[in-house]
């Protein structure tokens, strides 16, 4: 259960969100990712270490160098998330439209 | 079964938005959000106001087994008859939950139409609150049957 708000807050941050959006595109090295963005390479590394550790970004060995890329794992963690809000919603409407088609039926008797 | 409720979760900002279409004319759709008699039936709620016009405002409570589970209050900005309702919402206890609704009535056919509720919230880190709730809650709930299982066992 902690994972997941890990995960929720791991996408809060937009520095975080552009090195999602950037690593979805294809396998990158730390340092192609930290270059990117004006912040130091240690600013970017945490946030790697971030997203790595919530499962969102996963890491490859090619040789001596380091790639990330997207965890398909941790990214449905996220679309999962939304879900049961959707749901209490579509569970509330649902009432709704029972609810008023039975005044509706009682309205025209 | 078609997904009939649909989120909007727009990336980076600090809004949400519901949309969903119902088997109801709008008249009756806009009736449910309008008349206390139909907001406590279809929310299960006690509705301790509402009055739903520019510049009014609500109070829903819901209580189980003699204990106030949830307080829900607003100020109702506008009110343009089936077609908008622009209120704010707060959950009493949680005030990360205030934010702004533009609820927009629409009909498509006479008998059926489509609702569309935009929420804006203070900031993203609000609105992902929000959208944890209903996940606390099943957390909360399963909490309660274990509770229940663990009590009949005695």
């Amino acid at each position: 259960m902690k994972l997941r708000r890990d995960v929720f807050q791991a996408i809060s941050d937009p520095t975080r969100r552009t090195i999602i959006t950037l690593v979805a595109a294809s396998a990158m090295t730390p340092s192609a990712i930290a270059e990117n963005f004006d912040y130091s390479r240690q600013t970017i590394s945490k946030h790697i270490q971030i997203l790595t550790e919530c499962d969102l970004l996963k890491q490859e060995q090619k040789g001596r160098e380091i790639y990330y890329q997207l965890n398909p794992k941790g990214m449905k963690q996220i679309a999962d998330f939304i879900e049961p809000f959707r749901k209490m919603w579509e569970d509330r409407f649902n009432t709704l439209e029972a609810v008023m088609k039975s005044n509706m039926h009682e309205h025209k008797k | 079964m078609e997904q009939k409720t649909k989120i909007d979760v727009p990336d980076g900002g600090q809004e949400l938005v519901i949309t969903r279409e119902f088997n109801l004319p709008v008249e009756l759709l806009y009736k449910a959000y309008a008349e206390a008699g139909f907001v406590a039936q279809w929310m299960g709620t006690k509705v301790l106001k509402l009055e739903h016009r520019n510049h009014g405002g609500y109070e829903f409570e819901t209580s189980h087994e003699g204990k106030v589970v949830f307080k829900a209050n607003g100020t109702i900005h506008k009110v343009v008859p089936n077609q908008q309702i622009i209120r704010t919402f707060e959950m009493e206890n949680l005030p990360s939950s205030v934010h702004l609704e533009f609820l927009e009535f629409e009909k498509l056919t006479n008998d059926t139409s489509k609702l569309t509720i935009q929420m804006i919230y203070k900031s993203e880190e609000h609105r992902a609150e929000q959208l944890k709730l209903p996940f606390a809650y099943g957390l909360n709930l399963a909490h309660n049957r274990l509770e229940e299982i663990l009590k009949n066992l005695k």
